[in-house]
Order: C-alpha cells, then sequence, then structure tokens
C-alpha cells in the first residue's frame, strides 16, 4: 500500500514535468520550421500559370505572413483544443492524415519488434551460458554486422534477392488488399515480411548484445550459484532464476529504443512505399507542408517522452529496489 | 518556305486541287513534320482528320486492374487546386475536361462534341468568342445530368479569389455565358490567338455543380468531395489516402462506348524513382510509372526485364543555360541584377558569341541524358510547328579562342582572359541535382581552354526554386553571371513560354523578383515581336513571330538550349497507352488497354 501511494505521486510528478519539456520541444521545432527556408506554395511560383496574386491570397489564408511567435501561439491554443491543424498540401486535417498512417506504422514497428525480442532473448541467452563457444562468437559476428549495416541497404538488398532475382515477394506495400479471408492475411503477411525483416534484424542485433552482457552479469552472482547446488536443473536455473532478472534492464531498453526504431522505420517505409507515418513526414518535407512535418515530428516527440516515462516506471515496477523518489 | 507560298498550298487544298496527303508530304520536303503541317491545315480551316482509334477492346471492362506507380502520390484530388502534375494526374482519374491535348498538340475532344473551329461555327471570326457544344447523355458519377450549367460553374468557381484556385489564370480574364442547356460560350476581352486554354486539359477538369456550389469562394476548403471526387471520368472514385494511393473502379455509364478497359484503377504512390522503374521494368508488379528521372543508363539495363519498356513523349520543357545582361556584382537600390545596370564582361557581344561555341550540347546528351534528354539550342522547340530549324549546335573551343583573341580579351599569366582589367571570372549556379552538376563541369571545362574561368556553384533546390525574397541565391533573382535550370511549358502554346524575353516582364525588386523575364533582357525588337503574337489571330504569322523571338533570343545568346526534358515513363509491355506531353499523363486513361 505504501508503495503505491509513493509511485502514484512519483507518476503524477513524472507526468508534469512532461508538460514544460513538451512545450519547449514544440518551440524548438515550430522555430525550427519556421526558419527554414521554403514554403508550401514554392512550387506556384515556378508554374508560370498561377498568378502571384493566388499564392498571395494562400499565404494569407493559412496564415503564413504572421510573425512567427504567432503563428506559433495559435498553433498552440488549437493544439490544446485537438486540432492538429490543416495540411496546406492535402487541405484536410492534419490528425486525419497521421491517424490514417499511424496503425500501418504501428503494425510493422511492432511486428518487427517482436521478431527482434524473439530472437535476441534465446540467442543472447544461449551465447551468455556459452560464452566464447563457437555459437557465441557467431551470434557476436552476425550481431555486429547487424548493427552495423544501415537499413536501406539491408533493404535493398532483400529487394534484390527476394523480390528480383527469386521472385517470390512483392516490393511495394499497398495497404489495400483486393483479396478476402485468408489470402488477404495472407497477402499481408507476404508484403510485409521484408520490411518487418530489416527493421527487425536491426534491432535484434543490438538487443542480442544487450541481452548477452546483461545474463552475463547475473549469472555469476552467488543467488544462482546457491540455485545451482540446491540441485535446481540448469535449464530451470537459467530460465526461472537468471532470465527473470537479466530481463528487467531489457525490458527498459526495448522501450527506451521505441523512439530509435521510429526514426528507422521513415528511411524502411519510404524504401518499400509502406503508408506510415516515416513516408508522410518525408513527403511533407519534400512538399514543404509544414503543419504536417510539426503534425509528424511533435507525435514522435511525445512518443519519446512517453516511452521515457513508460521505461521509468517499468524499471521500477520489475526492480523493488528501485525507490520511488 | 514562304509564307506566300504555304497559303498558295493551303489554298489548293481548301480548293480540292491538292489532296491532304499531298500537302503533308510537300511539307515534310520543307522539313515541317506530319503534325506540325496537319495543324496548319486544321488552323487555315480544313478540318483535322482524327486519326483513326487504336483502341480495340469491343466491351466495357474485363480487363482486371491497372496498376500505375507516381513515386509522388496525388495528396488533393480537386482538379482546381491541384498543385503539381501528380495532384493533375489522379484527378484525371475521375473527372475530363471539355477537350484534350494529344501527343501531337492537337485537340481532342472529351466532354464537348466537337472541336470549336471557324467552320463549325466554334470560332469567331474576330477571335472575341469560343462557343463549345457539349456533348449529350453525360452523366455524373453520381447519376446526375452534365449540362452547360456544370460549365459556367466551374468559371465562377475558379474564377473568385477568394477559393484560390491554382486554375485562376485560365478563367479570370474570361466571361463565360451558358446559351443552352449544352452549349456555352466563353468571351474574351481582347482577340485571343489562343482560345484552348480554359476547360482544356490539366487545367480545364470541370467539378459538377451540384456538389461544389456551396463551398465556392473561402469555404472552398470545407468541401466534402474535395477529397471524395464525384466526375464523369472512365473510373469512379473508391478511396484515397493522400500521398499514398488513389483507388477507382470502372463507371459503367462511361459516355465512350465499349471504354473503359480495366475493372479498376489503382495509383500507388511514394517511394523514389528508380525502384518505380524497376516495379514495371524488371518484376512487373505495377503497369505504368511516371516521371522517371533516372539516367538512360539504369532505364536501359533495367529494360532488359522484358517485363516492359521506356517511353520518351517529347513536350516543351527545357534546361537551357542563361547569361545575366545586368551587373550581379553591383547593388543599386538595394538589389543586384539591377536594370540599372550592364554586365560588365558578358555585355560584350563576342563574350557571348564564344561562350555560346563553348556548351556542348552533344557531349552533355550523350554522357549525361542519353534519351531523356535531346540536345537542342533552342529556347522554344515544341510543338514541332514552333520549333526552329535556324539554330544549329555548334562546339568550337578554337573558333571561341579566335573570337575572343580578335575581340581583344588576351590571356593573362594566370591563363585567364583580361581586357581594360575586367577578367572574363564567372559564377555559374543551377540547383543540386547530379546531372546538373555533370553539365556544369563539361561547360566549366570547356571554358577553362578558351581562358574563361568559372567557378560553380549549386543552391539547395528547395532554395534555388523558392520565391523567398530575403534568400539571395533564388534562381529569379539571379544574383550570378550564368545560371542553368529547366522551365516547363504546360501548354502546347507558347504564350506564357517566351514572357521569358519580354522587357516588362524583367524580375526585378519591384515585382519580388516575380517576372518571367530572368535574364532582364532588354529589347525592343523582341518587345514588338510578342507584341504581334498577342494580337495575331492567323496561327500561320504567329508561329513564324514565336520562331523569329527564339531566334532572336538564341542568336543574341540571351538563353541558349542545351537539352529538351521530355516525359519519361515506364509501361507493361503489354499496356497500350498514348502519352502526351502537353496534356496529364491520364489525360487519356479512357482508352488505355492491354493486349491479350
Amino acid at each position: 500500500m505504501q508503495v503505491h501511494r509513493v509511485s502514484r505521486q512519483y507518476v503524477i510528478r513524472k507526468l508534469l514535468i512532461m508538460i514544460p519539456s513538451l512545450l519547449g520541444i514544440s518551440v524548438v521545432l515550430f522555430s525550427l520550421l519556421a526558419l527554414a527556408p521554403g514554403d508550401p506554395f514554392d512550387e506556384l511560383a515556378t508554374n508560370p500559370a498561377v498568378p502571384p496574386e493566388v499564392r498571395a491570397a494562400l499565404r494569407a489564408k493559412f496564415g503564413l505572413d504572421d510573425p512567427v511567435w504567432m503563428r506559433y501561439w495559435h498553433w498552440l491554443i488549437a493544439l490544446l483544443q485537438g486540432d492538429w491543424g490543416f495540411s496546406f498540401v492535402s487541405r484536410m486535417d492534419v490528425s486525419t492524415l497521421i491517424m490514417q498512417r499511424l496503425p500501418v506504422t504501428l503494425i510493422v514497428i511492432g511486428a518487427s519488434q517482436i521478431l527482434a525480442i524473439a530472437i535476441a532473448i534465446p540467442v543472447g541467452v544461449l551465447a551468455a551460458t556459452r560464452p566464447y563457444s563457437l555459437f557465441d562468437q557467431v551470434a557476436n559476428t552476425f550481431a555486429f554486422i547487424g548493427f552495423s549495416l544501415p537499413t536501406f541497404f539491408t533493404g535493398l538488398v532483400l529487394i534484390l534477392v527476394f523480390s528480383i532475382q527469386l521472385d517470390w515477394l512483392p516490393f511495394v506495400y499497398r495497404a489495400d488488399i483486393a483479396a478476402t479471408g485468408w489470402a488477404f492475411y495472407w497477402e499481408h503477411i507476404k508484403q510485409s515480411i521484408m520490411p518487418v525483416t530489416v527493421l527487425g534484424l536491426f534491432q535484434g542485433a543490438a538487443l542480442v548484445r544487450f541481452v548477452r552482457s546483461s545474463v552475463l552479469d547475473v549469472i555469476r552472482l552467488d543467488y544462482v550459484t546457491t540455485a545451482r547446488s540446491k540441485g535446481i536443473g540448469e535449464r530451470k536455473v537459467i530460465t526461472r532464476h537468471v532470465v527473470r532478472t537479466a530481463l528487467i534492464p531489457v525490458v527498459t531498453l526495448v522501450a527506451l529504443q521505441m523512439p530509435i526504431v521510429f526514426s528507422g522505420a521513415i528511411v524502411t517505409e519510404q524504401i518499400f512505399r509502406v503508408p506510415g507515418i516515416g513516408s508522410l513526414l518525408i513527403s511533407s518535407m519534400l512538399a514543404n507542408d509544414t503543419p504536417v512535418v510539426m503534425g509528424v515530428t511533435f507525435v514522435s516527440a511525445c512518443l519519446v517522452v512517453i516511452f521515457n516515462l513508460i521505461a521509468d516506471i517499468l524499471y521500477g515496477w520489475l526492480d523493488p529496489r528501485i525507490a520511488f523518489r | 518556305m514562304k509564307e506566300r507560298e504555304l497559303r498558295g498550298l493551303i489554298g489548293k487544298v481548301k480548293a480540292g486541287k491538292l489532296s491532304r496527303r499531298g500537302f503533308v508530304q510537300a511539307m515534310m520536303a520543307v522539313g515541317i513534320g506530319a503534325p506540325a503541317a496537319s495543324q496548319i491545315l486544321l488552323s487555315s480551316g480544313v478540318a483535322m482528320a482524327q486519326p483513326a482509334s487504336t483502341y480495340k477492346p469491343t466491351k466495357r471492362g474485363g480487363g482486371g486492374p491497372l496498376k500505375l506507380l507516381w513515386w509522388q502520390g496525388p495528396t488533393l484530388l480537386n482538379p482546381h487546386f491541384a498543385v503539381g502534375t501528380k495532384d493533375q494526374d489522379g484527378s484525371r482519374l475521375f473527372y475530363e475536361p471539355l477537350a484534350a491535348w494529344d501527343p501531337e498538340g492537337n485537340l481532342k475532344p472529351k466532354l464537348a462534341a466537337e472541336i470549336p473551329t471557324k467552320e463549325n461555327g466554334g470560332l469567331s471570326a474576330d477571335g472575341l468568342t469560343v462557343t463549345w457544344k457539349l456533348k449529350q447523355g453525360v452523366t455524373w458519377h453520381d447519376g446526375k445530368p452534365f449540362t452547360a450549367d456544370d460549365v459556367v460553374f466551374n468559371w465562377e468557381y475558379a474564377k473568385d479569389p477568394a477559393t484560390a484556385a491554382y486554375t485562376i489564370a485560365s478563367y479570370q480574364d474570361v466571361i463565360v455565358e451558358k446559351v443552352d442547356q449544352y452549349t456555352v460560350k466563353v468571351k474574351f476581352k481582347k482577340p485571343t490567338p489562343f482560345w484552348a486554354d480554359a476547360f482544356v486539359g490539366t487545367r480545364g477538369m470541370l467539378i459538377p455543380k451540384h456538389l461544389f456550389a456551396d463551398y465556392i469562394g473561402a469555404k472552398s476548403r470545407d468541401a466534402p468531395t474535395n477529397l471524395k471526387p464525384v466526375g464523369t471520368g472512365p473510373y469512379m472514385f473508391k478511396d484515397f489516402k493522400p500521398g499514398d494511393l488513389v483507388t477507382g473502379v470502372m463507371n459503367p455509364n462511361y459516355h465512350q462506348a465499349n471504354k473503359p478497359y480495366f475493372d479498376t484503377v489503382e495509383m500507388k504512390g511514394g517511394g523514389d524513382a528508380v525502384s518505380a522503374a524497376r516495379a514495371v521494368l524488371q518484376t512487373g508488379e505495377f503497369d505504368f510509372a511516371w516521371n522517371l528521372q533516372v539516367e538512360d543508363e539504369i532505364l536501359t539495363r533495367l529494360e532488359k526485364g522484358g517485363k516492359g519498356r521506356v517511353s520518351v513523349t517529347p513536350g516543351g520543357n527545357i534546361e537551357f543555360l542563361l547569361l545575366n545582361t545586368t551587373d550581379p556584382w553591383t547593388e543599386v537600390d538595394g538589389e543586384r541584377s539591377s536594370l540599372k545596370t550592364k554586365h560588365p564582361t558578358l555585355s560584350d557581344p563576342e563574350v557571348r558569341k564564344a561562350l555560346a561555341l563553348l556548351v556542348d550540347n552533344k557531349s552533355i546528351q550523350d554522357h549525361i541524358y542519353g534519351r531523356t534528354g535531346p540536345a537542342t539550342r533552342n529556347f522554344l522547340y515544341g510543338p514541332p510547328r514552333f520549333d526552329s530549324k535556324n539554330n544549329p549546335i555548334e562546339f568550337n573551343v578554337d573558333k571561341a579562342n579566335d573570337i575572343l583573341e580578335k575581340a581583344g580579351w588576351k590571356k593573362g599569366a594566370d591563363g585567364i582572359r583580361a581586357k581594360d582589367g575586367k577578367k572574363l571570372k564567372f559564377v555559374y549556379q543551377t540547383s543540386i541535382n547530379q546531372p546538373r552538376q555533370k553539365t556544369q563541369a563539361i561547360i566549366k571545362q570547356a571554358a577553362q581552354k578558351a581562358g574563361i574561368d568559372i567557378e560553380l556553384k549549386s543552391v539547395t533546390a528547395s532554395v534555388f526554386f523558392s520565391s523567398d525574397v530575403a534568400n539571395p541565391d533564388t534562381y529569379t533573382k539571379f544574383y550570378t553571371d550564368l545560371e542553368m535550370y529547366t522551365t516547363t511549358m504546360g501548354q502546347p502554346d507558347p504564350g506564357t513560354h517566351m514572357l521569358q524575353f519580354v522587357s516588362t516582364e524583367a524580375a526585378t525588386k519591384a515585382n519580388k523578383w516575380q517576372g518571367r523575364n530572368i535574364t532582364r533582357w532588354q529589347s525592343p525588337e523582341a518587345d514588338k515581336l510578342y507584341g504581334e503574337t498577342v494580337a495575331e489571330l492567323d496561327p500561320v504569322k504567329r508561329a513564324a513571330s514565336f520562331i523569329k523571338l527564339n531566334d532572336l533570343a538564341i542568336q543574341n545568346q540571351i538563353v541558349m538550349g542545351i537539352v529538351q526534358r521530355p516525359t519519361v515513363s515506364a509501361r507493361n509491355a503489354k499496356l497500350n497507352c498514348n502519352i502526351s506531353g502537353w496534356d496529364n499523363n491520364t489525360s487519356d486513361l479512357s482508352d488505355w488497354f492491354k493486349d491479350a
């Protein structure tokens, strides 16, 4: 009961700290975007068919002629009322655009995180229980290669091998699949294999090394030796005693890495034409569609802050030695 | 061929003494292509032979899905707000204009019953009115009939500045009247030789009055139909995710028999040009990919996959070099490159002549652009009827050296020519784009051999092409001696294109650098020629003035054409489609089909 009350206070305090940090982030993002060259109606300037008055009218209509602080103020007030702004380019609400794209991103990122964990934990644990064995060395080498290769490279290699040479998998991701029933799911799985693999292996490689060192730390502790001396089977010692403890920092790491996964997804989405928020961000940046860029970057900023909070809370919850203060 | 001879021939065709074919052959003998010849006939009142339709399917539908890949997907689907070609191409799946431009730059009726001509009474002799007869029995996708009211409404909608339609320029200076249920009249304030602008081609797509009537002016952005198009086109709207995907299904009530062929259409966006080419040429996942700004070498390699082929469609876009006529290094009244100055060295015509000899168009085509950039010296080269034959490409370093030597530009110790203490040193800017940097290098190298030192400058495209008045590096400010970029020509009429040479159009601080004359060339002769084109109703005379204007600018080395920039696309080996360089890629979508 005591712990519970303290932790609630802790969470509330953390949540309150979030507000100024998010405000600060939004100010920085907004001023950066305002300082960046180019505006969404530039394309009109080079188009001989559009008279300058139309551009001027549009700029006025979307408030681009106001001073930066005023535009920020308008943006902030609107955001507090749940209005994320209006896309210059698509002429629709930013929130609609983001909501259209977010599910795909979450599915792809979620699936790749699951893949990463599914690979990293068994491989990492096995490697740690037999340090410097052949398996450990092979696993280490692959992990190194895995997180050294950028996703745009592995993505292209996969496309060349599986789409072009073997012709097994499509490399253009399509959100609308005409099929129904099983065929529908099969098509979705088929087109997700490559993007999920690229992201999953990249994440998994980093995690393998982390799991391995974390398990190595724990496996030498006295309580493990005690467990073994009590006659508990090696398998049970590892799964029940070692892994449970060793995974505490891993859980935090996974939560803390979520923002990195999002940025990795931007590149992957572009390569495979996955209609997620990453590709939305890129196309909006190319079109100078500042409200959408602001929306997407702010969503990612919120995710970073929230996942940090989750990591903090999870850590304390999993490891009672950490006090909430 | 002289104008009088030409008229004589046309007269013979009209009188029936000379066949159409005979005329076209006579024209070809003097170097005027068949399309140009037939255009001359049409504009002189001889009806155009409509090319025999190549459309083979004998029933509507049954063609399965048509999969299009646009590496930048459409972001909105209201044709009046469509900024780039991607949005227009996307809107064109559902919306149609009264008439479209075919690959030769001729009109093809869509929602019009016929193309207005002098003979059918569509064009008035004074050049002040155009009467369009609309096709009858056409319905919008929701079943409502398409009538003259819709056409008039589109004019009211687009011309209202509060609507902020990008098509405003085509509609603000005309008056549109309904004559009867299926006839509209477009009235001009002054005689207008190029009358096929409103309701035609990329900016002529028509939206339904009954769905947009409440959203005219400032409320335009709230119209639900902005995102759910209801048109008259071959496909009906199904779903739209901006930047990602547009899908449509066959319109069972389309106004042309047996069309369209495909059951569904989808336009997928995103990714990059190379992988888009790959998805059509190598894996065959898609049927058509648009705007492949990819090196020809790569395209050729991908084509070996055998699943599809690359098609190059000529248009009017030109990559060209501009020579500043003003001094970019002296500031007058808060602006450089001011009209009050003269360029210190480029004002010498001999220097310009020498520079023209140092631009190696052929090498630039061969080593950089390949099929995707045929070399040309002209600024105006399309449609073929405007292509001047008077500007051969000459690349000759020795001759350039000779000219400079004779003009008194002597090489100094550093190998750079100088005269009266002024050195031949130029700054040459363009946007960051690999082929452009390679082109810069080719020109710089040749110039070096002639004792001209060129400093290369490349600016990020988003800055170079921006209209930011505070930024000195935009192409319209032209604060360097030389610059290079591509200018687009959206219509088969050079009227806007040639504003580049009109004195009053000079880009200056006073007009916030929005003038179209970037070199700031001030030439009474050019102004006179342009003036002729504005009022001249006779298409033959008008074309002659445009050609003369182009020649004047090229021969005074105000600008120099480098390469043409045609539309490059990839299509499935079985897909039959006509792509026009003068209209949207999807302008003829109703006629696309696949061989069985």
